[in-house]
Formats: structure tokens, sequence, C-alpha cells
């Protein structure tokens, strides 16, 4: 674009922008370099918590298995070797060969347990969360406008008490509800080895999905309400009522998108409780996700599949705070030009 | 563990000072000092009152109930399962113990091991956020990115790690709680100290040539301690629905000592039999006590935004 035939105040505009781009590369970069060294230091502190575990040799080659046997299997899997060689060993395996190596009790590696259940624990998690959020938002917005009255309170109290179960609880409340005495839906999740056959199965999908989605609906809507409060609460609502603009327009144009932009915060942040959530809500409803998977390989001393695990756990919780940070930073130009 | 737990450090400031509604009101009509003003403005809080009102008769029912009301709580026999009749309040367990029994003493467990926890937390988080806060620079990097280091691990992953290495005891159970809790109240009370560190009275005392530790717990930390509490009564709670989650995940306590969340669990095996008495009683234990925690907590926070406001 030729800038001398501009306005000037298109000019200053651009120039704006074209630092504000520098701003922001600068800040992703930052970000993602963080973000990085966040995730090492999870593995590093996994591997610490590994290492205080008793030695698993013994166990998975059985009892019967010769003195000689635990000292081959000690062997091949490096366990004798110094505590950083491992680690060292285990890094250069997952970035340079992309392998999460195998695991100690099931005839398959890490990879293809990871390959196979992780896209049906998205489903669960991802499903309840977006849920949650679409839930959260108008109700917190409802909150707000009705402050302190009947309706207002009534969902305070709803989510208190929401807030207060403990996740698994809140599952076995649902179960003897819905499918002990109405029988409405199973009180087991779907089975089965590949994504299809969990989505085909959509009735005994509703009652894990509303456990979690309840979860995260009674985190979220503390917040939402104050940051709905907090929004009404600004300038430019009151400019907007003094322009004699309808309530509609100004709580969907105006408020909304302002009470909108917590909410990526809100979401990245939460991610690791939502994880938590989800692992308790798989292992309830027999989900056979990667929570499932994880509380079975602690129990069976699988170390390297539980290890890949969280791996993958901590690298969703990284860049979901990742995203969340960039999208909060584009979202709000008040964040932008600052 | 839970999601506002993870997001209180955010939720502090603006977006709370909103959600007192009668602040201005409150502060006005009082005058006193600051801490006689925060506890006026918490006994104005209904849910505040009615927090403590429940956490008192849960503290009555746990510690003091067990002398009056004598059962076996621990020794297994055949009288297995029996609904609430004589004798059995609450009905027996499926080793033909006590209910009510050992509710109490599962509640004097629990409590114990929230109340604990909280305190190690509150400890080791406030000292770790000060002296982040106030020496700042690479002290502070270092410091803050392990916290984020460990919060980016779901507190699930940690704690079922920890947990399968020992048998549980009360001692270990307070300690992988905390392992876990304290990283809220280190960015809670670091957040604090930056704010504090740029006061006029800070820069005094260093004029006057106190020593920097000095004034790290002459000044910073006493400073924090309305945060502190805060957080300290809704880890409280957050630790009693982590120790539930144990229980029901088979690592709680082992039987015959009793907590909430591993009664539950055992009940829930006979969740298609009809025997309410396993389940309802420990669950709804469980929810007044996180309750109570909770609304002593918001009204605690509500107060302390009525005294900030104040200053």
């Amino acid at each position: 674009m030729a800038g001398g035939q501009l306005p000037p105040e298109v000019l200053l505009h651009t120039a704006q922008a074209s630092q504000f781009e520098e701003i922001m590369i600068g800040y992703i970069v930052r970000r993602v370099l963080q973000s990085v060294i966040v995730t090492l230091g999870v593995l590093l502190i996994m591997f610490i918590l590994q290492s205080l575990l008793p030695n698993p040799a013994r166990a998975i080659v059985g009892f019967h298995a010769t003195q000689s046997q635990v000292n081959a299997f000690i062997k091949s899997h490096e366990l004798n070797k110094p505590f950083f060689v491992q680690f060292w060993h285990y890094i250069y395996q997952v970035v340079f060969q992309l392998n999460l190596g195998y695991s100690y009790r099931l005839n398959e590696s890490v990879g293809s347990i990871l390959a196979r259940d992780t896209p049906k624990s998205l489903v669960l998690v991802g499903v309840a969360l977006l849920l949650a959020i679409f839930i959260a938002i108008p109700v917190g917005i409802y909150q707000a406008v009705k402050r302190n009255r009947i309706g207002d309170q009534a969902v305070t109290a709803f989510s208190f008490l929401l807030y207060s179960l403990p996740t698994f609880f809140l599952g076995e409340l649902l179960i003897m509800a819905f499918a002990e005495y109405l029988h409405l839906f199973p009180a087991e999740a779907p089975q089965g080895a590949t994504i299809g056959q969990i989505l085909s199965q959509p009735m005994a999908l509703v009652l894990p999905i509303a456990n979690l989605t309840l979860v995260n609906y009674a985190g979220y809507s503390r917040f939402m309400r104050s940051s709905a409060i907090e929004a009404l609460a600004q300038d430019f609502i009151r400019t907007a009522q003094a322009k004699g603009l309808s309530q509609r327009v100004i709580l969907y144009k105006h408020m909304l998108r302002n009470a909108l932009i917590p909410v990526a915060t809100i979401v990245g942040l939460s991610l690791p409780a939502v994880f938590t959530a989800g692992l308790i809500t798989e292992a309830l409803f027999n989900f056979p996700g990667i929570g499932s998977d994880y509380v079975n390989a602690l129990v069976m001393q699988d170390y390297p599949t539980a290890l890949g695990i969280t791996l993958v756990v901590a690298i969703a919780t990284v860049i979901g705070n990742l995203l969340a940070d960039v999208a909060y930073a584009v979202l709000d130009p008040r964040v932008r030009y600052n | 563990m839970s999601i506002a737990e993870s997001l209180n450090p955010d939720l502090e400031g603006g977006a709370v000072a909103g959600a007192s509604p009668a602040g201005g009101e409150v502060a006005s009509a009082y005058t006193g000092s600051a801490w006689r003003l925060t506890m006026r403005s918490f006994f104005d809080n209904r849910l505040g009152l009615i927090g403590l009102v429940m956490l008192l008769l849960l503290l009555l029912f746990s510690f003091a109930a067990p002398f009056v009301y004598h059962s076996n709580t621990l020794v297994a026999n055949y009288s297995i399962n029996l609904p609430p009749g004589p004798g059995h309040p609450l009905g027996t367990d499926g080793n033909g113990r006590d209910i009510l029994g050992r509710l109490m003493l599962g509640g004097q467990i629990s409590l114990i091991i929230g109340i604990a926890s909280a305190i190690i937390t509150t400890i080791i988080g406030t000292l770790w956020g000060a002296i982040a806060g106030f020496f700042g620079g690479a002290v502070d990097t270092v410091m803050m990115r392990i916290v984020d280091v460990l919060l980016a691990i779901p507190t699930i992953f940690i704690l079922l790690y920890l947990q399968t290495i020992y048998h549980p005891t009360i001692a270990l159970l307070i300690g992988t709680i905390s392992s876990v809790s304290w990283l809220t109240a280190a960015r809670l009370v670091r957040g604090e100290t930056l704010s504090l560190r740029a006061r006029e009275y800070v820069k005094a005392v260093r004029v006057m040539g106190g020593s920097r530790w000095r004034i790290v717990y002459r000044h910073i930390i006493p400073n924090t301690i309305g945060v502190v509490v805060v957080q300290a009564t809704f880890t409280v709670a957050n630790a009693i629905l982590i120790l539930a989650t144990l229980g029901f995940l088979g690592f709680g306590l082992e039987p015959p000592a009793a907590d909430w969340g591993s009664m539950l669990s055992g009940g829930v095996n006979y969740i298609y039999d009809g025997y309410w008495w396993l389940i309802y009683p420990a669950g709804l234990l469980i929810v007044l006590t996180v309750l109570s925690f909770n609304f002593i907590g918001d009204a605690l926070r509500d107060a302390l935004e009525v005294r900030l406001q104040r200053r």
C-alpha cells in the first residue's frame, strides 16, 4: 500500500498495527519458549516422582521369574542407569524419535495406546467443557442483570452446592437418579476401542458428559457472574444506556463481548482442574479413555504408559494456556496497545 | 483441584469488588479498627454465619459426640449392612461396624487433615510468594516458574503418584494434599507482595536501614494476612474434597480407620442393593463441611474487600 496517499489517521493506524504485530510476535515467541520450558519442567518432576516409586522390575517380570530375568529387564529398560541419563534418554527418544516408549504391561507401544484412547477422552472433556461454557455465560449475564434478586440467589445457591460436591459423588447421584430409579440412561459409559463405537452409543454418553459439564459449570459460574457484573459497571455501558439503546442491544452487543474476553483466560487456567475431573469421571463411569488408562497404569506399575499420558495432558494444558493468553491479547484492544 | 480454586488469583481485585453488594453501606456504617471492621461485616453476612454455625455443629458432631455416643466402630462382625434401627441409628456397614460412630471418627480425621493441610499450605505458600515477590528478579523468575510447572500438572496425577508409594497414613495424606495446594497461595501472596513492596512505609523501613528480611516478615507477611486467611479457608474445603476423592480412588486410609471419602466409596459397592445408609450420610457430611468452609471463605473475602475499600 502506498503510504503517501493515505490520510494521516489511517497512517497512524497502520503504524500502530505493524507495531502491534511486532509486539505480538515477540510476545508469542516468548510465551512459546516459556511453554517449552514448562513442559520440560513437568517431565522432570514426573521423572523425579517416578524415581521415588519402587523398582517395578520384579512385579512386571513376575514373582516366579529368576533373578537373572529380573536383571535382564532392569538392564534392557535402563533402570540401573543414573537418574539424569534416564531422563536425557527419555527426552531424546520423545523429541527426536517421536517415541513414547513401550508399555510394561500391555503388548503395545505407549504411542498406540494414546492414539487409540486420547480422541475418546477429548470427546468427553471437550463436549463437557464447551457445554459448561455455553451454559455459564448466559446464566452469568442473567445473574448480573438480576443481581441479588431471587433468581440470582437461586442460581448462586445451586452452583455453591454443585461446587461442594466431590466429582465422583455427583456422578453417583446422577447414576442413582437417572440409571437406577428412572432407567433413562445407562450407568456405564459406552465401551469400545474406536471413537466410532463410542459415538454410536449416545445414550451411554449422557451421564458422563452431564457429570463433567456440571462440575466444570460449578467452577465457571462464580467467575462468570462477577465478570458480567464488572462488565455492566463499565462507563461505556452507562454511555450506551444514556444514548437510549435498548437493553437487548446493550447486553448482547456491548456487554457480551466484554464479558467474554476473560473467559479465554478462565478456561485456559482451569484446564488442569478440568482434566482432574475428567479422570475421576472416566474412572467412575468406566469410560475407556486415557484417564482410566492412567489409573490402571499406576496400579499395575506400568510407568512408561503413565508418563506418556502425563506428558500428553501437560502439553494440552500448556498449549491451552498459550492459546488463552494469545486470544486475550488479540481480543482486548486495551491489552493490545499497552 | 477444582476450577474455582485454580482461578482464585485472578478472582481477586476488581472482579470480586463487584461481588460484595452491601459493601459501600456497611463500610460507612461502622468505625473502628480494620480488623473489627472486617469481623463486623463478616457477621453481617448471612451465608457466612450459616457456614460458621454449620462448622461448629460439625466440630461438635465429630469431636464431642463420641463422648456421649458409644458404639463399635472398629471391630468387624457378622451383623453386616443392617438398616437403621435400634442400637444402630444409621445402620451398619459391610463389616458390621456402626455407621454413625464411624461418621464421627471419619469427621475427626477429615477435619484434622483438612485443617492441618490448610495450615501447612498457608505457611509454605506465604513464605514462597512473599520471598519471590519481594526479592524479584531471578529469584522471582525461578520460584514462580516452579509454581507454573507444578500448576500445569493436573492435581490428581501428582496425588496418585504420591499415594502409590506408601500406605496412606494421616501424616502422609496431609503432606500429599499440602504438596499440591500451596501453589495457589504462593501466587496470591506474590501478587499482594508486589503491590505492597511499592508502598511508602516499606520504602521508609528501607531508608531507616531495616534489612530486607525484616521487611518481609515484619511488614509484607502481616499485611497479606487477610488474603491468606481467605485462601486458607478455601484450602480446607478443597483438602476435604481431595481426601474424599482419594478415598474414592482407593487411596484413602486403610480400615479400620475411617474417612468420609472411603466410607462413601465403600457404600457405592452396594449402590444397586438399596443400602442408602451406606451412601447418603457420608456424602451429606462431606458436602456440608465443604459448603460451610466455602460460605465462611466467601464471607471473609467480602468482608476483606470492605476493609480494603475503606483504606
